[in-house]
């Protein structure tokens, strides 16, 4: 068999084993919205496990990744302490946020503005903004699906031919079975990623310098201002780290797939063990970083450093190996696609469609509609991601500074009494508005901070002013938490 | 309001922040190198082991604060 062909038929194989096990998962269940979005809240820690770092581990972090290390060298260690913070984060506000949503039956993040707030407007705002910043991230995860599944089976397949199968059957088994899919697709996508992770990024070193260590002294000699920030940036020093790792460690579950993942918990006991463990999956990323950074001196020169990993893996390994890298790097855009597309299908049916234009709609009409909202979801997205420009990397850092302004709404929601609609409102209008004016004016880093952080500033400022001028009494729901 | 979480907790959960984001200047050098790695990459890599320490700890608190009330984790407004 050619090169060419064994690559092409293992990628097919995981890709067809990943999604047979997505159509199965919810087989032989009744698909209700409580069911689709939320798995009747039965997760135990492993799947709960499997299901977050399913989410979290994108193909930002395979491409993105190995590619920042590549271009920009130090400040890509950002992604190493945001995620660990992140997860230092949820332990204080998941489980309690689970509480809620099992005593108030929350599906989604909208429901929980909703309960909180007493507000529909509100709720449906959140929607809107939340399915707003989640299409750009989809056609992220579409493109990085065609770069690998093109580069992997060497060109056989070429990158739109690949997001528009990959795109349909995440569409396909979103539709059949909902959130139980995308923990189920996890597993197999989890072993295949560690056991890649693993191999290229010790294999990779050993091969081409004899080890990790010789090969940060090599690059230390050559460049030896990369390693450190602001590396090969002029504008990402030590203020940008940390702004930015604030910004996105308090972002991390307030994407909504995220956050509403959480509720697919069976305690919120176990989304605080699950908390003190994430952070050691974390130790996956140095490993695609090596991929990077080797790269710099194997394959020195490329133009798009979201190559450089498979371009290193190509060059180093035989066709079969890069056909399980495709493989797995397919999985690891279609399963966080798939929560993607099953989150903002179900905002936009359920928080924003029936409290707008349908109030008297049932539940499972509400499925009905999400699920063809997800087919026309993935249609735009694939769409955008074909004819797609080089915009997408600003429109996802848009979306990280977009979706955190979400943060002081929930923050303060849980903990502060006096948080009222009002406050939240406006703080999340301000906030939207400043992240989109610094961002799409070319503001980014402003005065050397992230600019989402100066948003999330201004956001919480005007919450909190507003919250304590308006009248308490009128603008609150009863209690949050059952008794 | 959800029950808040114990002041010890808080503290632990602030011990990653410290470790990992506002010491980076202290850090963020390559020499000396540590086990291969240049310095800032070992640092991070060393927090990310220590991290779930400190929020075993924390869960600790919060499980001992838990117990303490009536309604265990569905405690109402204090």
């Amino acid at each position: 068999m050619s090169p060419s062909a064994t690559a092409l038929l293992i990628i097919l194989a995981i890709v067809g084993i990943g999604s047979f096990i997505g159509f199965r998962a919810g087989a032989s269940r009744k698909m209700d919205l409580e069911q689709w979005t939320v798995a009747n809240r039965g997760f135990g820690v492993v799947l709960v496990w499997l299901l977050m770092a399913g989410e979290v581990y994108t193909t930002f972090s395979f491409l993105g990744a190995s590619g920042w290390a590549y271009s920009r060298g130090g400040p890509t260690l950002y992604i190493l302490a945001y995620l660990t913070l992140g997860y230092v984060v949820s332990f204080y506000i998941l489980p309690q946020l689970w509480e809620t949503a099992r005593a108030q039956g929350l599906q989604t993040q909208s429901d929980f503005f909703e309960k909180r707030y007493g507000s529909k407007m509100l709720a449906a705002l959140v929607a809107a903004v939340g399915v707003v910043f989640i299409v750009p991230y989809l056609q992220l995860q579409l493109k990085g699906m065609g770069i690998i599944v093109e580069v992997a089976s060497f060109s056989q397949i070429n990158h739109t031919a690949a997001m528009v199968i990959g795109g349909a059957l995440v569409a396909g088994f979103v539709f059949t079975s909902g959130v139980r899919a995308v923990a189920l697709v996890s597993v197999l996508k989890d072993i295949l990623l560690l056991g890649a992770a693993i191999v290229i990024g010790l294999a990779i070193p050993y091969h081409w310098f004899g080890g990790f260590g010789p090969m940060f002294k090599a690059i230390a000699r050559v460049h030896p201002a990369h390693l450190t920030m602001p590396g090969a940036t002029h504008n990402m020093g030590h203020a940008w780290f940390i702004s930015t790792v604030l910004l996105t460690s308090l972002g991390v579950y307030m994407w909504p797939h995220n956050f509403g993942a959480s509720f697919t918990a069976r305690s919120s006991d176990t989304l605080r063990r699950n908390a003190v463990v994430m952070p050691l999956y974390t130790l996956l990323l140095p490993l695609i970083f090596f991929a990077g950074f080797a790269a710099i001196l194997v394959v020195p020169g490329l133009k798009d450093g979201d190559l450089s990993l498979l371009t290193v893996v190509q060059k180093t390994f035989p066709p079969w190996f890069l056909g399980v890298v495709g493989g797995a790097g397919a999985l690891t855009a279609m399963v966080p696609s798939a929560i993607l597309i099953l989150t903002a299908s179900t905002l936009f049916a359920k928080n924003f469609f029936r409290p707008i234009f349908a109030p008297s709609m049932s539940d499972d009409a509400v499925v009905k509609l999400a699920k063809v909202a997800s087919v026309v979801l993935m249609a735009v997205a694939l769409l955008f991601a074909i004819s797609g420009t080089r915009t997408i990397v600003a429109l996802l850092l848009l979306g990280y500074a977009g979706v955190t302004q979400f943060f002081p709404g929930v923050l303060l929601g849980l903990y502060w009494g006096r948080a009222s609609r009002a406050g939240v409102f406006s703080g999340l209008v301000v906030g939207i508005a400043t992240v989109t004016f610094l961002t799409l004016s070319g503001r980014d880093p402003f005065l050397g901070l992230n600019a989402g952080f100066m948003a999330l500033i201004l956001n919480f400022i005007v919450t909190v002013s507003v919250s304590l001028l308006s009248d308490s009494k009128g603008s609150q729901s009863e209690e949050i938490v059952a008794p | 309001m959800a029950r808040k979480p114990t002041l010890p907790a808080v503290l632990l959960g602030l011990i990653p922040f410290v470790g990992m984001c506002f010491t980076v200047p202290l850090w963020d050098r390559i020499h000396p190198f540590v086990a291969g790695l240049p310095f800032n990459l070992f640092w991070l890599m060393l927090w990310i082991v220590l991290t779930p320490l400190c929020l075993w700890g924390a869960y600790r608190f919060e499980k001992q604060a838990d117990l303490q009330q009536p309604n265990g984790r569905h405690g109402g407004a204090r």
